[in-house]
């Protein structure tokens, strides 16, 4: 078991390496594409050509770009960012906070939901069939149908209009503790648990219903073990990898409800950044968050993968 | 009795299956809105870029049935007329997505090989960039149109339909009557449209409607963040981003655009949850 | 006669949905220690009545009416705390499939020894003590240390003997078998089967055994209860059935049992026209060290108006070789004759007139006939790319095609979906008919037929043969099927072809010690027949291995 799964664990790093470098090519392209003379633009119609010029040698834009896009990717590891077009200022400089509480928010978000979405499945999986099972059923695929800003909007209405309970505004200064950072986040954590309860606890009751179907889900029944017992026992062995898989796919696919509750909320986090630089064209920001998100998006679709294959039992063996 | 019932135990009724009601209901919330895009701007009084109102954020009104937006425009006529550009951009986008989708899918699975090889990786490269990320990036380059949206959107989703179609037509490729077509020596167009096809339809179907609704999500999500359709043009998602700051005042206008996305999407997800797709890989979920 | 354990009083079962019973109205009893075989074919309701003694009612059914009593307690009304009770202790369940019915995520000890477990009957240590005894006792090997492994680590004979075991292991008062050996190879099916009857004698075990199998009834069974569309047919003294039934159904069974293996005598003519030939065929996978051959130089020779049988287990090789011959797959070395003209190795490389002239028939007809169209359209796309054939010329010859293989013109109408699983065979033959072969080549056409349905097929096949000079291979892992009809036997194992002959000799006389086994294991109704088998084995096997190792490697 130990040297299979190293194996394909050496080969998915290989794979996701590989599928990293093209991405990376692909968004250093895309910042290439932009019409236009950068250092024009940045310098705005006033400047004189000399200027232009100079700024141009100074981004090193007068370099062929297979160079610029082997330094672009030098400097990405060790911390070197580039320079933010609008601000002229470098973004290795912002990032860290950014990516904190990007971070922070996504992680409280998997504490809060996670536990709750399995516990959800698990129950619908043993009521399956029944009122309970049926209306939840219903409920959470609404929920999933739902665009994320209309969860963060009635949020919104809700909890900080309404009851005025918690801030619209999730404005986390750089210096603020971690409670306080934790209750400015609230309402965006809430939103977010909302759009991935609905999706981990359905797929983890289909899951569990599917293995129901599976003859040795009957024969455990027929030598006299509980509901609980087959349900708990027999199937959930059998759908911890499955389990694991779909609750690190779910983490991935959080990006795009990040992106949403960041704006809404005013969350000072990469997503924003990100909004703001696409709204601005300021292609080194967009480059480098797009490049942070990819890689922890790539690095969870691995992850995921492997769970899936460490937990499969057929690949199991026994000490012989 | 129920204690024999409650024996069967979970195997007993697997799906979530709803009652046709739903589905039935379903198909009317869909009826309706395809309607109000084709023939609700040629009926309303009023158009979507008229002023109407001196203030913004008017009460609804016997003129005026949903109010009026921020600027004062007829909300019920903003309403429809994004109705039309949300359904035709999702729907080309959508068709797009299958078109592109499909054709490769089927032909990785049947030629198999290089070609499978290359568009496999292609797909993989595509699907490992989270969607809305890649969106943002492509119109940080070339800025937001609703050309812009309908390939985006096109793109994005070709790849996820290129997996799933591709898995369908490898399941059926290895089933004896397509070697019994293969071994005849019957050509790609037959097998494709004599022998898979036929088979395929049903699930692509369902896809193709679940894919819908991932298409209006998506563009709305852009919209929303105001990289999607440009004003005075919008569809939902821009409405809602236009109205939003109405919320605290008390005016439902931004309520409205978000409740026909909701309805859409959700009439979507019950047919095919009801029209089931047997095949829904985890790719299907965004 | 002492009270009976297990009494079954018309019970009635259906479809949750409502719709006609699936069970209607079925009586029977078991006492102690008796074994009481279940037969039917399947859709006969054999399954749902076992299911019913354990309390069980699968998913889509509902149980109507009647009463099921298992040692007094009331198991259709009972409560679900006293079912669970029942269930391990007092009555077990050996399912079909032990590969399907084992949780691939547990040790085999762990699932042998739960319903000691979830009884709290005794001490673990006690539990598994139990567990390796039974082991030993099925002659499972290393029985101190096999149940360490995980299901897939184990063959399936051996995985059906472990399901003996759990079964056993609490001492139930009666075991339910749902058609215990009808997975296995004939070879491997014995040994189960001796296992059986080591398990439930001298335990005062009773059983109720699910089978189609007659001849497997014929050797356990103390009673037979015969079962129709959910019906009891009749049931009576194990012998008294076999011998003497009075059913028009039962006698159809035994009938079809006798009839296999017996046909009127036939002369092949070694004369008659060669039409296709395989010269050292070898068909073979991997590269290296890693080299697999799964099929090593094999001759074949098909005449017109001839039946080849090519007769193997599992992984003996004679479904690649009907491939490389059918073109599906690339031989390593030597090749096909088509009258007189090499072929190329894949089909796609051959001629489509070459490839017209043999046709396959592929094994299973639920996934060879397109589920989307009829059987006309089937039918009549060879029609048309073989020889196109116009609208009306197809619809006559499709009607031509269906009265061929027995069916009836209203069958041209209807999908795969609306035929029964003999008539999906028949259409899956006139398809390959309709191209009008030399040569048909069928693999294993029959595996998943009822016995009187296969028995059908094979005779309609070899009648064919006749009347249309086919050359014709019939892949088949079962000897008595093919022994009557075919000109010429092929026996196959790991690859290689071990004895070939006129199935009479073979039968009579089997040269190669596998071929023995083979013939052995050949279940028959005769009384004794087990022991024999089982008492033959040991030496067979002995010499078989002897034999294997003095071949020559490549």
């Amino acid at each position: 078991m130990r040297r299979g799964l190293g194996r394909l664990l050496a080969t998915r790093l290989l794979g996701a390496g590989a599928v990293l470098l093209t991405v990376s090519l692909l968004v250093f392209a895309g910042g290439e594409m932009l019409p236009g003379d950068v250092a024009q633009i940045m310098l705005g119609e006033g400047a004189s050509e000399a200027e232009v010029a100079q700024l141009r040698r100074q981004l090193n834009l007068d370099r062929p770009a297979p160079e610029r896009y082997l330094d672009w990717l030098g400097g990405m590891a060790q911390g070197d960012w580039g320079v933010s077009y609008t601000t002229k200022r470098p973004i290795g400089e912002i990032l860290p906070v950014r990516a904190r509480n990007t971070a922070l928010l996504t992680v409280l978000t998997v504490l809060v939901a996670v536990p709750v979405a399995l516990g959800l499945g698990v129950l619908m999986a043993l009521f399956a069939g029944t009122v309970f099972d049926r209306g939840l059923s219903v409920l959470l695929l609404g929920l999933s149908a739902m665009p994320e800003f209309l969860i963060a909007t009635a949020g919104v209405l809700v909890f900080a209009v309404r009851l005025q309970w918690l801030p619209a505004i999730s404005s986390v200064s750089p210096d603020a503790g971690l409670a306080d950072a934790a209750r400015a986040l609230a309402l965006p954590v809430l939103t977010l648990s909302l759009i991935i309860v609905a999706q981990i606890a359905r797929m983890t009751r289909a899951t569990l219903v599917g293995l129901a179907d599976r003859p040795f889900i009957e024969m455990a029944q027929l030598k006299g073990a509980s509901r609980l017992r087959v349900l708990l026992v027999h199937a959930l062995a059998n759908a911890i990898g499955p389990l694991a898989n779909i609750v690190t796919l779910n983490i991935a696919f959080l990006v795009s409800g990040v992106v949403v509750v960041e704006t809404i909320f005013a969350v000072p986090g990469l997503a924003q950044l990100m909004i703001n630089a696409v709204s601005n064209r300021d292609m080194p920001v967009v480059e480098a968050c797009a490049m942070i998100f990819c890689t922890t998006y790539v690095l969870l679709l691995l992850a995921a993968d492997l769970f899936g294959a460490a937990f499969n039992p057929r690949l199991r063996r026994s000490a012989r | 009795m129920s204690d024999l019932a409650a024996d069967a135990g979970p195997a007993q009724r697997l799906g979530s299956r709803l009652p046709p009601t739903a589905a039935l209901l379903s198909l009317a919330v869909l009826g309706f809105w395809i309607l109000a895009a084709l023939a609700g701007p040629a009926l309303l009084p009023h158009g979507p870029a008229d002023f109407v109102t001196d203030d913004g954020f008017a009460p609804a009104s016997a003129a005026h049935p949903l109010g009026t937006d921020y600027l004062g425009r007829d909300m019920l006529a903003r309403l429809v007329a994004a109705a039309r550009s949300t359904l035709a951009i999702s729907l080309l986008a959508t068709l797009g997505a299958h078109l592109i989708g499909d054709t490769l899918g089927i032909l990785a699975a049947l030629r198999g090989g290089v070609l499978d090889q290359v568009l496999s990786r292609v797909a993989e490269v595509m699907l490992s960039m989270p969607k809305l990320i890649v969106g943002l990036v492509v119109i940080a380059v070339v800025g937001p149109s609703a050309t812009v949206l309908v390939a985006v959107t096109a793109a994005v989703y070709a790849a996820t339909v290129f997996r799933i179609s591709r898995a369908i037509a490898l399941d059926l490729v290895a089933l004896d009557f397509i070697r019994a077509a293969r071994l005849r020596g019957e050509s790609m167009g037959w097998l494709i449209f004599g022998e898979l096809l036929p088979n395929m339809l049903p699930l692509l179907a369902a896809d193709f409607a679940l894919r819908m609704s991932f298409s209006i999500l998506f563009m709305s999500n852009l919209s929303f963040l105001g990289l999607g359709l440009q004003p005075p043009a919008a569809d939902w998602g821009g409405l809602v981003r236009e109205n939003l700051e109405g919320l605290a005042s008390g005016s439902p206008a931004a309520l409205y655009p978000t409740l026909a996305i909701g309805s859409v999407t959700i009439a979507l997800n019950l047919l095919v949850d009801r029209w089931g797709s047997t095949a829904r890989p985890r790719e299907a979920l965004h | 006669m002492s009270a009976p354990l297990l009494r079954v009083e018309n019970l009635v079962i259906g479809p949750l949905t409502g719709g006609p019973a699936v069970v209607r109205d079925v009586s029977f009893s078991v006492s102690p220690g008796e074994v009481v075989a279940l037969i039917g074919e399947s859709g006969s309701g054999k399954t749902t009545v076992s299911l019913s003694a354990l309390g069980h009612i699968r998913a889509g059914l509902a149980f109507r009416g009647g009463q099921v009593t298992l040692d007094g307690v009331d198991m259709l009304r009972a409560g679900r705390e006293e079912v669970r009770r029942m269930r391990g202790q007092v009555v077990a369940y050996v399912a079909q499939s032990a590969a399907a019915a084992f949780n691939p995520a547990f040790r085999l000890n762990a699932q042998v020894t739960e319903p000691a477990r979830l009884h709290r009957s005794r001490p673990p240590a006690a539990a598994l003590a139990a567990a390796q005894a039974l082991y030993h006792r099925m002659e499972l090997p290393e029985p101190g240390r096999i149940g360490e492994r995980f299901p897939h680590e184990v063959s399936g004979g051996q995985l059906q003997r472990f399901m003996l075991a759990m079964a056993m292991v609490e001492q139930p008062r009666l075991i339910v078998f749902d058609e215990p050996t009808s997975a296995l190879d004939p070879t491997t099916q014995v040994e189960v089967l001796a296992a059986i009857r080591a398990a439930i004698e001298g335990r005062n075990a009773a059983a109720l055994f699910v089978t189609h199998d007659l001849p497997v009834v014929a050797q356990l069974a103390d009673r037979i209860v015969v079962m129709r569309h959910g019906r009891l047919v009749e049931e009576g003294p194990a012998r008294q059935i076999l011998d003497a039934p009075a059913e028009t159904y039962t006698r159809s069974l035994l009938g079809a049992f006798h009839r296999r293996g017996a046909a009127p005598p036939r002369q092949p003519d070694s004369t008659a026209r060669v039409l296709l030939q395989a010269r050292g065929l070898t068909v073979g996978f991997g590269e290296g060290e890693a080299t697999f051959l799964a099929v090593d130089r094999a001759d074949l020779t098909v005449r017109a108006g001839q039946v080849v049988a090519v007769i193997g287990e599992s992984g003996s090789g004679k479904t690649t070789l009907a491939q490389a011959i059918a073109g599906l797959c690339a031989p390593r070395a030597g090749g096909v004759v088509l009258d007189g003209k090499p072929l190329a190795g894949l089909a796609s490389a051959r001629s489509r007139d070459e490839r017209r002239r043999i046709q396959m028939v592929f094994q299973s007809a639920d996934t060879a006939l397109n589920p989307r169209h009829t059987v006309e359209r089937i039918l009549g796309r060879v029609l048309r790319f073989c020889f196109g054939l116009g609208r009306r010329a197809r619809q006559a010859r499709v009607q031509e095609l269906l009265a061929m293989v027995q069916l009836r013109p209203e069958h041209a109408g209807r999908t795969p979906r609306e035929l029964s699983g003999g008539e999906k065979q028949r259409v899956n033959l006139a398809r390959a008919l309709a191209a009008s072969p030399d040569v048909l080549i069928c693999d294993e056409v029959t595996s998943a037929l009822d016995t009187v349905i296969a028995d059908e097929v094979v005779r309609l096949i070899a009648r064919l043969c006749y009347e249309r000079q086919l050359g014709v291979v019939l892949i088949c892992h079962d000897l008595p099927t093919v022994a009557g009809l075919a000109d010429e036997v092929k026996v196959m194992r790991r690859g290689r072809v071990v004895e070939e002959g006129a199935p009479a000799r073979i039968f009579s006389a089997p040269q190669h010690p596998y071929t023995h086994l083979l013939v052995s294991s050949v279940p028959q109704l005769r009384p004794g027949w087990l022991e024999e088998a089982i008492r033959l084995r040991a030496g067979i096997q002995e010499a078989a291995e002897g034999q294997e190792a003095k071949v020559p490697a490549l």
